[in-house]
């Protein structure tokens, strides 16, 4: 048997990482084990690890700084609510219904990620980061003021006005209501659902990284002009990646959405998108399975810092700065340097 | 006639922008760093402001210097215990770090001062002036005229005396600066004091405006002044002044004039186009690479 190479015991690992925490979650979920704020929390674990993994793709392995990938996820949490309340007459499959929504809610991210990346990857640096935020709060200004409805004639669409504006028949319902968001969300969204999305993610991510394109994106991270100067289209690659991650945060979108009742705009603000750049930072920039392990821990010790009632939220802001000065000092970089130098050989 | 008073209110909104990010520009000059506590700084500030009124008695003009020690001393104790220890490592490091901060800072807030907003009374009373039939409040006209001095003093502060030069030595080369005799840590400290005290007079004035005071305030003002710092060019004083108040002319025109729902996204998507035409912002220094 041919012996496999680094990477891929990496991605193997990855894949298995996931795998082991899907079966745990399900065992201790089936021998009623997990508390139910924990239960509830399962779905959206699964959107903030894709959420990490595709973020990752920009910020770690395309090594551009985005801040508004809150964006694209809250593109695709809208598209995918309206494409599931317009597709409930025509699929009546819950599952693939889903399925439906998060291609169509990953199309419209990746629309929005084309049209903000053709501009956006010709900045640098901080400059970057401030037009991605620029984006994120001008979607969720946008979709604040978007009012969608459907009745027996089809989709209305209005924006700036009112929920009355859309003039629906008596028999239409409004979808998304402004400021108020989209409510009476069927849930579609399961943790198998999410733990397929993660799947599908890793596939796509740690392929496109081993592929011919993903090592040419690696180059251009790297050293920008000597990726030129050997004939690798920069913007062609910034664009890939850029714009699978937009896919990505789009499904995840659809995922988070269609597993709560009522979804609001500012639910994906700038906040959101620190967040899941802290999930990304700390996991690691370019590890994968670093962002799985932090979105997840990341996600569930506000839960399990509960005992400190009021505190929680203060002791979770100790905690990660706590984690960045442990781990980047310099001080203890050098105090621990020697065993780390050593293994740096050894590979 | 409206139009020059919503350009007024431009130039006075664009005036606490342009203070704030002033202090985001003196920080990323001089610390390469983007301080995403700045913002929170503000609502610190504004909060010691409305304490020293409301529970002391205070006289305002007192309450704001007060406000400024607390937060120039915030600003040194945040820096020294969260930052200096990460001077060598990546800026995204940093930048998480500074994410930390700042929610230290709110939660913080949260815990001491709880959630429910308070109302701020303005600094130089509510009245308002009237001249050539435009009514302008007192509040515009301190706003105005503390920028323009601010941008006086930091000018000359800057161009002249011995410690304005040294943070701009640091700010070019720490390495040769730290040769030539600055105390470069004392320097970045003093940097991170005048732009923390800044942004509690900002504060200061932010809540004059608009009165209401919770432990969230500072974010979105932190935002767009931070968007108007890069707008002018980051790193560049005049810049972040001329940024801040082309912001705040601009969020007030696309509210009076286009869609107040909308201003938001009007005043990001020119943001997004004066980059595409200047992507170092307008009066930022563009650096070529070298091959």
């Amino acid at each position: 048997m041919k012996r496999l190479s680094r990477t891929a015991k990496t991605d193997i690992f990855t894949y298995s990482l996931v795998t082991v925490g899907f079966i745990a979650a399900q065992l201790t979920q089936g021998a009623g084990l997990m508390s139910s704020s924990l239960k509830g929390q399962l779905v959206p674990i699964c959107a903030y690890i894709v959420m990490a993994v595709s973020l990752n793709l920009t910020v770690g392995i395309l090594g551009e700084l985005s801040l508004g990938h809150a964006g694209f996820m809250s593109i695709g949490a809208f598209a995918g609510a309206v494409a599931a309340a317009v597709l409930e007459p025509i699929i009546p499959v819950p599952e693939i219904r889903l399925a439906a929504a998060m291609i169509i809610g990953a199309v419209f991210a990746g629309i929005a990620g084309i049209l903000i990346g053709v501009p956006v990857l010709r900045l640098k640096g901080d400059y970057l980061a401030i037009v991605t935020l620029a984006f994120g709060e001008i979607v969720l200004n946008l979709i604040n003021c978007l009012y969608v409805g459907v009745d027996s004639k089809g989709l209305r669409i209005s924006m700036l006005t009112s929920a009355e504006a859309l003039r629906l028949n008596p028999d239409g319902r409004v979808i998304i209501n402004g400021p108020v968001g989209a409510s009476g969300i069927t849930k579609l969204s399961s943790f198998t659902a999410g733990f397929l999305l993660i799947l599908i993610t890793l596939f796509i991510v740690q392929n496109l990284v081993n592929s011919r394109a993903g090592r040419a994106i690696l180059a251009v991270r790297d050293n920008r002009i000597s990726a030129e100067s050997v004939g690798i289209s920069v913007t062609k690659h910034k664009m890939i990646a850029f714009v699978i991650s937009a896919v990505l945060a789009g499904a995840a979108g659809v995922l988070f959405a269609l597993n709560i009742n009522t979804i609001v705009p500012t639910k994906f603000n700038f906040n959101t998108s620190i967040l899941v750049l802290v999930f990304v930072v700390l996991g690691g920039l370019g590890n994968i399975w670093g962002s799985i392990i932090a979105a997840a821990v990341l996600t569930v010790l506000p839960e399990a810092l509960r005992g400190f009632n009021n505190y929680r939220m203060l002791a979770y802001a100790i905690v990660l700065i706590l984690v960045m000065l442990l781990t980047n000092s310099a001080f203890i970089k050098s105090t621990l340097g020697r065993p780390r130098l050593k293994r740096g050989a050894k590979t | 006639m409206t139009f020059i008073l919503y350009l007024i209110n431009g130039v006075s909104l664009g005036g606490i922008y342009a203070i704030i990010a002033l202090g985001y520009t003196m920080v990323y000059g001089i610390a390469k760093m983007l301080n995403f506590a700045h913002g929170d700084i503000i609502m610190v500030g504004a909060y010691v402001c409305f304490f020293a009124a409301a529970s002391f008695g205070i006289p305002p003009v007192i309450g704001v210097l007060l406000a400024a020690c607390v937060c120039a001393a915030l600003g040194v104790i945040i820096e020294a215990f969260a930052y200096k220890p990460l001077r060598q490592a990546a800026s995204l490091a940093v930048l998480i770090t500074a994410i930390g901060v700042s929610y230290l800072l709110q939660n913080a807030a949260l815990l001491l001062w709880k959630s429910n907003p308070r109302v701020f009374t303005s600094i130089v009373g509510t009245g308002a002036v009237r001249i050539w039939g435009l009514s302008i409040t007192y509040v515009t006209i301190t706003t105005i005229l503390a920028c323009i001095a601010i941008m006086i003093c930091l000018t000359v502060f800057t161009g002249k005396t011995k410690m304005g030069k040294a943070m701009r030595a640091c700010a070019e080369d720490k390495n040769a600066a730290s040769l030539m005799g600055i105390n470069v840590n004392v320097t970045i400290s003093l940097t991170f004091a005048i732009g923390s005290a800044l942004a509690a007079v900002a504060g200061a004035l932010l809540c004059s405006a608009y009165p209401t005071l919770s432990p969230t305030t500072g974010s979105m003002p932190g935002i767009k002044a931070f968007t108007a710092a890069v707008f002018g060019g980051i790193g560049s004083v005049p810049g972040a002044m001329l940024g801040g108040v082309l912001l705040g002319i601009i969020e007030i025109f696309a509210k009076a004039y286009i869609s107040t729902q909308l201003s938001d996204a009007i005043v990001f998507a020119v943001l997004i186009v004066v980059l595409l035409v200047k992507p170092a912002g307008l009066l930022g220094r563009q650096v070529h690479e070298k091959v």
